[in-house]
């Protein structure tokens, strides 16, 4: 889980010269192409070009909605299989102005900050003491190697036991799948802190819990924001899987509820929120890590 | 930071194992002493021995099969097109352009949220299961596999293209094998994702296995089978992780990795 995060950026290439696979490999964020960053003749042809090259650049997407906005239609497809996208939309509007978009929506925003919030905290705390107290490392790794490949979802049925079906529950869930990713992104973390820096410190006269917070905290702040978006990935995962099986709110509830009643255009547009959901957090996480990382530049 | 355990390696074994049996008597004690109550936390010897009475009935080993069809099935498909594609994607401009959008708004989605569609489209049984896998485990695999390909030494396929090799000597004698340390890590992410969500659908969508006896066993309130079956998913994940570890020592014993 950890490593997917490394493979969008590949390691530099030993190669002196520019290749074919130099423009940025990660393909997400690819930077804008020389011409569109320089500002060329008025302001107004360059964001007219910027404009047309995002246009391009997101064309896929238009033809992915005009193709399931014609397939139904069309009678390529059943529009009981595959409401067409309008149909989708309208479902979706209707969602929203009935509030059931906002009361789910907040139920699971709830479940899901509380969890991830406490697994990243308590995450961190682990990381950083395995890393700096060797008996805690001799204890809890081992522990980490043997749960780490468990699926945690498995562990809804026992928490739906010990917590019932409310929220705490799904909390608990979106907690225990948080944990690990955090806990030994920080512990890689703060293994790698450079030890001159801290041994800098503790002759200057700091206290180990001064040096813990000032300097090995920031140090091993880049890996726990990474293993934070592993962690952000898994508990919509959790989030919308407890749902499913657990309670009476949340989104992934109403998705399935929609779906077993048959309203099939606004179990789509369900779904699309979910999915939206998933994607935006994603986006915002990036940004704000931006943020958060560039006193390091 | 000092790295533990430098000192004498058999300690550390010692240390290691120590931990996880010492979890088991903790839990064991903690059980038989009532802390909470015998129906909220088995103890582990009750769960040991409900575990074996699964296995000797064969029950285990029909879940279990079920279970590890599913996700291994979902995930080959997600590995095979999703390294043709990935590569596609790095290589062929048109391709590129068609995924990229795609790839970068489908690969933060939670693809669970799916699951409805695909009981929709593919029905209760295997199919929609195998296939929401496949859609789930399919995103890391691609991103691994383009950067990979991505990240080829241009000089390699320089000097091979100049030495006279064709498109498709070019694809499976240098690019495939400079890709496949990455791509093995992509296929590493993605094999623990399969497993988790066979084991959601099942747990939704029923149709037995492990998740799905979980699920008939919290129903019917029994929860040394509940914990019986947490335990075998565990001991099956973390028994595929072992050997997807192990195919890639095998796969890569010539690459620089092996010898470190």
């Amino acid at each position: 889980m950890i490593q997917i995060l490394r493979t969008r950026t590949p390691p530099p290439r030993p190669s002196p010269l520019k290749g074919k696979g130099e423009e940025g490999a990660s393909g997400l964020n690819p930077p804008p192409p020389e011409h569109l960053s320089k500002g060329r003749g008025s302001a107004g042809w360059g964001v007219y070009r910027r404009a047309l090259a995002t246009l391009f650049r997101y064309a896929p997407l238009l033809i992915l909605a005009l193709a399931w906005e014609a397939a139904p239609r069309l009678g390529l497809v059943s529009p009981a299989a595959l409401p067409p996208l309008s149909a989708v939309l309208r479902a979706w509007t209707s969602l929203l102005l009935d509030g059931d978009l906002a009361v789910n929506g907040a139920s699971s925003l709830v479940n899901l900050v509380g969890g991830l919030g406490a697994g990243v905290l308590v995450g961190t705390a682990i990381g950083i003491l395995m890393a700096w107290y060797a008996p805690v490392e001799i204890v809890v790794n081992p522990l980490i190697r043997c749960l780490y490949p468990m699926p945690k979802t498995a562990l809804i049925p026992v928490l739906i036991l010990w917590f019932g079906i409310g929220a705490g529950s799904k909390i608990a869930a979106i907690f225990i799948g948080c944990l690990l990713p955090v806990t030994i992104s920080a512990y890689n973390g703060a293994r790698g802190v450079e030890e001159t820096l801290v041994w800098s410190a503790l002759s200057a006269g700091a206290s180990r819990a001064r040096v813990l917070w000032d300097i090995v905290l920031p140090a091993c702040l880049p890996e726990i924001l990474a293993g934070t978006r592993t962690a952000l990935g898994l508990s919509f995962i959790l989030l919308v899987s407890s749902e499913f099986l657990i309670g009476h709110t949340g989104l992934g509830y109403l998705i399935s509820f929609l779906g077993e009643g048959g309203v099939y255009d606004a179990m789509f547009a369900g779904v699309l929120t979910v999915a939206a959901f998933g994607f935006l957090a994603d986006r915002l996480y990036l940004a704000a890590m931006r943020r958060l990382l560039a006193w390091r530049q | 930071m000092k790295a533990p355990g430098t000192g004498n390696a058999v300690l550390a074994v010692l240390a290691r194992g120590a931990s996880i049996v010492a979890l088991l008597v903790v839990w064991e004690i903690a059980a038989r002493a009532q802390i909470v109550s015998a129906f909220l936390l088995p103890s582990a010897s009750i769960v040991a021995e409900r575990m074996v009475a699964d296995a000797a009935s064969g029950d285990l080993a029909g879940s279990l099969g079920l279970t590890l069809y599913r996700a291994i099935a979902g995930f080959a498909l997600a590995a095979s097109i999703g390294v043709a594609l990935g590569i596609m994607i790095a290589r062929i401009g048109i391709v590129r352009w068609f995924f990229d959008p795609l790839v970068s708004i489908g690969m933060p989605m939670p693809k669970i949220a799916f699951l409805p569609v695909f009981m929709l489209w593919f029905g209760l049984f295997d199919a929609s299961k195998i296939l929401l896998v496949a859609f789930s485990a399919i995103f890391p695999v691609i991103i691994a596999a383009w950067a990979a390909t991505d990240g080829v030494d241009q000089f390699l396929i320089w000097s091979a293209r100049s030495a006279g090799a064709g498109e498709r000597r070019l694809l499976w004698e240098i690019v495939l094998p400079a890709a496949l340390p990455q791509i093995m890590t992509g296929l590493q992410v993605a094999l623990p994702i399969s497993l988790i969500v066979t084991i959601v659908c099942e747990m939704a969508m029923g149709g037995e296995g492990l998740g799905g006896s979980i699920m008939k066993d919290m129903r019917f309130a029994d929860s040394p089978g509940v914990f019986a079956g947490i335990v075998e998913i565990a001991l099956a994940g973390a028994v595929l992780v072992k050997a997807m570890e192990a195919l890639r020592r095998r796969l890569l014993v010539w690459h620089q990795e092996a010898r470190g």
